[in-house]
């Protein structure tokens, strides 16, 4: 069973990843997750009926912090690699609103 | 002989007995390094000054008596995914190719305070995602026991960098047989260890509920001693188990009398390579003759570990790399209209294909609509197969099967076909998954003199297992040396 | 004509007064340099982690109970990813799948004089955004993270209001109780409380829903009242004409009054939620939960009917010094101090309220301390300084916190009630103004006055009203 991945699916997840490709990607992108898909699909035959799903492997519970101040001034720290700066903000293009 | 075809603890006693100092032995690696990175690119950034800085430091210390360690004055390299204060920090990506971390990762934090100088930053697959450190963004980094072929990955730079003696010992990652595929590719032994046990503060993450950062050196003792030292609970890091024992050099043991060892029949089928096969069936042998209890039993769920596994990490990472976005570090595009355009045009330019091809497929599967389908499945797949573990581990104290179906394959080969190259993580993915400790020792070579690599697994925990039976079968073999060396 | 009937939920998102943000020890205080209360963990730096306040989750199930909700005592956190640059990691740490608490609600007070109660869907905790400030005249946009992982709690209400009055209601009584559970201060001027507001309208006696929009940027009471108001009337103006009310979200102008659709295509608004892997459950066992049971405080309604009933404090009255847990506060410490109700009320209610007004103060702002309003208090009812000289002691204790038994004493404000030296003052005054006395003899009444003014100024203040009108009485 094939799984044809539709140019709106690639510009659909395009937008969800923003990333853009050019046409040349944009086949192979669609054949390669095709491809990749047909694999997963094989997940299908293994029957998981009544199985919960396991996100964290250890039964570890409420790990916490106190409510105590530990950081100090991080403006350095925060802005030392930033593409665009003002004083102490990050610069980026104007956003909507 | 050069210092650096010493092991990382060998060249520790040394430094102890005031045989050499720790400038010396950070000296020797540095050239050693300077003199072979033209042929295999392990590294990505080497910081000569800061190592010989660190290292006179570090000398100074174990003078006045205040540096114990066994590692005191030792170099060592860091896979390029660890944050290193004022050292760039890259994951052999083009989006973090001027990134300098302002804070050191808590694994090497625990290194270096106990006296390790770090030499450099190894190179690797873009953002972990490969077995070849061919997506690396710097170039691919060669095999040291021939160049044309590929090393492994991720941690193809910090194998390369041990087994061609760059280094004596480096620090790896693995997501999903990072650590322990390209251990195997290039000969030496490294360790994954149990989910958990070492903190994941400053690992740049990929696969967060399946990383983990283990050591890379020529042989177990290595490798366990080194474990020990960056093996802490950090309450940093929310996964972080805190363990009843950071003992690991305990289990250097020659002895695995009554151990009972699973081989799983469903790693032996179609797809192995027979060389790979006979190599590691006379390893288990070896075993046996040890007094250890073999026996073949189905694992089973073998063939849904990797998609499981593909779809749970590209998730994951697809949620993790949204960060790199050009607005707080890293690259940025040059020109770009308006703020999508520029997300956009920078993530498209700074990352590479294979990353893109995770991303976009971690994005679909969590997709409104294919969540339950895809990533839902995934984990309840994961639920099944550490029971299957749970089970094998009932009656066995470690599995044992191969690192990886074939030797190191030639440069240029695995990239055209991403799905191929995904099934050659068979043995190495359900440890991730299960959150099990692993280890890999070279047990052979095949007729193209390329290493082939034994897996160890564990139940979680129980790395004094894994440890004990890779010390056992070690003392079988010589260290072989590569050409490079 | 047709009856349309308006469905309102509402969405609000109340900032914890904890003293740190939710998943790392920056300071949550308001304020500072751009930048300046930041780490790793709230700019979103490579390999950092988030780690959980415990103060969070205990706010968070305070409020769940105390609005009546289920405790989830297994609950999770989830990712929700969306690219925006006030979202450092771009992705939002929240709760979809297993949220804090579940199926609450609270009692309001409809118009008719009953009360109704408002379903609450879920409470969740998640992490807030940093802040974007718009650049005027360039084509940029500045980002600063200060406010970026400061904790929120998400409170979903059923779609149970019908009107503006009821989402005031509702949105005073959850207010109410924030504030008195100390959790939050709630203020939607200051953004530290934030309503979005879902609607739909449907014809009178209907049962199935009408599409819904959403509206943002709602910052105050009146705004939340105009905006539904507008909405209701486009939304019914639509449907009149024959079309189709589209699902999407608003932003509402409130000098404009009026709202605009926030659409972009460059945002496909699939969160893509998925089991947040980098922190573990929060198990809140039966003890815990009782713990938290028994800090609960008592809540307004309670004082409410206590003050009315134990203080014999008018409603009016009480239902303003309740409707501010701080003014609660003052007035059950002084009233225990002093014994006397009536009067601390009545400072509260007259002279705090017009000092607050005045100087813009809030309660919570307020400098004295119950101690000294109870010594001023009995300073009044024992006659030792008059009802003048004790306004001005209040003004002083309203600035400064100041002890008023210290200030009287310091500055001899002390009514002079010694009768001898009052009958001598009163005498001089009456001798020195024959005219106003013979006026009053006329039966000018009103002339009284000019002289109790002059014995008063004779008295520097300091003597006792009623005493001397007494004397002045006597004498002419």
């Amino acid at each position: 069973m094939a799984n044809i991945i539709s140019d709106e699916t690639i510009e659909y997840v395009g937008i969800l990843a923003k990333l853009e490709l050019d046409s040349e990607e944009k086949e192979q992108a669609k054949k390669d997750m095709g491809r990749m898909l047909d694999y997963i699909d094989k997940l299908n035959e293994l029957d998981t009926d009544g199985v919960e799903p396991m996100s964290h492997i250890f039964p570890v519970n409420n790990v916490f912090r106190e409510d105590e101040v530990c950081n100090g001034d991080g403006r350095e720290i925060t802005l030392a690699n930033a593409p665009e700066r003002k004083e102490d903000c990050f610069v980026v293009p104007k956003t909507i609103v | 002989m050069s210092l650096m075809n010493l092991t990382a603890t060998g060249l520790g006693e040394k430094i102890k007995n005031k045989e050499i100092s720790a400038p010396e032995a950070v000296r020797a690696a540095l050239d050693a390094t300077e003199a072979k990175e033209a042929e295999l690119n392990s590294f990505v950034t080497v910081d000569r000054e800061g190592a010989i800085k660190r290292a006179n430091e570090v000398q100074k210390l174990i003078d006045e008596g205040k540096l114990e360690s066994p590692v005191a004055g030792v170099p060592v390299a860091i896979k390029d995914n660890m944050c290193t204060e004022g050292l760039l920090t890259t994951c052999s990506s083009k989006i973090l190719g001027n990134y300098v971390p302002s804070y050191t990762a808590e694994a090497v934090l625990n290194l270096e305070r106990a006296g390790a100088v770090i030499i450099g930053k190894t190179n690797m697959d873009e953002f972990a995602m490969g077995s070849t450190t061919e997506t690396s963004a710097y170039g691919a980094t060669k095999n040291p026991w021939n160049t044309g072929h590929v090393p492994g990955g991720s941690s193809g730079g910090s194998c390369a960098a041990v087994a061609a003696c760059e280094c004596p010992y480096a620090l790896g990652s693995d997501t999903g047989g990072s650590i322990r595929q390209p251990s195997s590719f290039c000969g030496v032994t490294g360790i994954k260890p149990t989910y958990g046990t070492v903190s994941r503060y400053g690992l740049i993450a990929y696969g967060s509920s399946l990383d983990q950062i283990g050591p890379v050196a020529k042989d177990v003792t290595d490798c366990a001693t080194v474990l020990e030292i960056i093996a802490s609970y950090d309450n940093k890091d929310s996964t972080s188990v805190k363990r009843d024992s950071y003992d690991f050099t305990s289990a250097l043991i020659d002895d695995v009398k009554g151990m009972k060892i699973g081989i799983p029949s469903d790693y032996f089928g179609e797809g192995l390579d027979s060389e790979v096969k006979e190599a590691v069936l006379d390893a288990a042998k070896e075993l046996e003759k040890k007094g250890a209890v073999i026996e073949e039993f189905n694992l089973s769920l073998v063939d849904y570990a990797i998609p499981a596994y593909y779809i749970i990490a590209c998730a994951e990472a697809s949620s993790n790399l949204a960060r790199f976005d050009g607005v707080k570090y890293g690259f940025r595009t040059e020109d770009y209209n308006g703020l999508h355009n520029m997300y956009k045009k920078t993530r498209s330019e700074g990352f590479g294909a294979e990353v893109k091809r995770r991303i976009m497929l971690g994005s679909f599967v969590l997709s409104s609509g294919y969540y339950d389908a895809y990533y839902i499945k995934a984990l309840k797949t994961k639920a099944l197969i550490k029971k299957a573990f749970d089970n094998a581990f009932s009656k066995y104290d470690v599995i044992l099967g191969p690192a990886a179906p074939s030797t190191a394959p030639a440069l240029g080969q695995s990239l055209s076909d991403p799905l191929k190259m995904y099934l050659g993580d068979i043995y190495t993915i359900s440890a991730n998954l299960a959150g099990l400790p692993g280890i890999t020792v070279p047990c052979g070579m095949d007729s193209k003199n390329l290493p082939i690599g034994l897996q160890i697994l564990g139940n979680c925990f129980k790395e004094k297992n894994i440890i004990r039976a890779a010390y056992s079968f070690e003392q079988t073999r010589e260290y072989k040396y590569s050409p490079l060396a | 004509m047709k009856q349309y009937e308006t469905v309102i939920g509402l969405e609000v998102h109340v900032e914890l007064a904890t003293k740190t943000k939710i998943f790392c020890s920056c300071p949550t205080e308001f304020g500072g340099a751009p930048n300046s209360h930041t780490c790793p963990v709230c700019t979103g730096m490579p390999g950092s982690l988030p780690v959980l306040n415990k103060k969070v989750v205990e706010y968070a199930a305070a409020v769940g109970l105390a609005t009546n909700c289920r405790i989830t005592q297994n609950c999770k956190f989830d990712r929700k990813n969306y690219f925006y640059p006030d979202n450092p990691q771009n992705y939002q740490i929240s709760q979809l799948y297993y949220p804090i608490c579940r199926d609450g609600g609270i009692e309001i007070a409809t118009e008719d004089g009953g009360t109704k109660t408002i379903g609450i869907h879920e409470i969740h905790m998640e992490e807030d955004a940093g802040k974007l400030v718009h650049d005027e005249w360039g084509e940029s946009s500045l980002v600063d993270f200060n406010r970026s992982g400061v904790p929120l709690i998400e409170i979903v209400s059923e779609p149970d209001m019908r009107s503006a009055d009821e989402v005031i209601a509702y949105l005073d009584k959850l207010r109410l109780i924030i504030q008195y559970l100390g959790a939050s201060d709630c203020k939607l001027q200051e953004g530290s409380m934030r309503a979005d507001v879902n609607l739909s309208i449907r014809e009178a006696g209907t049962e199935e829903f009408g599409t819904r929009t959403e509206m943002k940027n709602l910052n105050s009471f009146k705004a939340i009242a105009r905006a539904i108001e507008a909405e209701k009337e486009r939304q019914i103006d639509i449907i009149e004409s024959g079309g189709k009310v589209i699902q999407e979200t608003r932003r509402w102008d409130d000098n404009k009054e009026y709202s605009y659709a926030m659409r972009s295509k460059e945002d496909a608004q699939d969160y893509r939620y998925f089991p947040e892997p980098d922190l573990v459950p929060v198990v809140i066992s039966d003890e815990w939960l009782e713990e938290i049971k028994a800090a609960q405080p008592e809540f307004r309604d309670e004082k409410l009917k206590r003050y009315k009933e134990e203080f014999k404090i008018p409603e009016y009255d009480a239902q303003i010094i309740t409707g501010d847990k701080h003014l609660a506060d003052i007035f059950e410490k002084a009233s225990a101090i002093c014994n006397n109700p009536k009067k601390v009320s009545n400072w509260l209610m007259v002279e705090t309220m017009r000092l607050m007004k005045e100087s813009n103060t809030e309660p919570s702002q307020l400098k004295f301390s119950p101690e000294n309003l109870a010594k001023l208090v009995n300073l009044a009812e024992n006659k030792v300084i008059n009802s003048q000289t004790a306004k001005e002691v209040f003004e002083k204790m309203f600035n400064d916190n100041t002890d008023p038994e210290k200030y009287v004493e310091e500055n001899g404000l002390k009514a002079v009630s010694d009768d001898g030296a009052l009958r001598e003052v009163v005498q001089k005054v009456i001798e020195a103004n024959p005219q106003p006395v013979e006026d009053y003899h006329n039966g000018k009444k009103k002339a009284a006055g000019f002289l109790v003014g002059q014995i008063m100024k004779e008295m520097k203040g300091k003597a006792d009203p009623a005493s001397v009108n007494a004397i002045l009485k006597e004498l002419l």
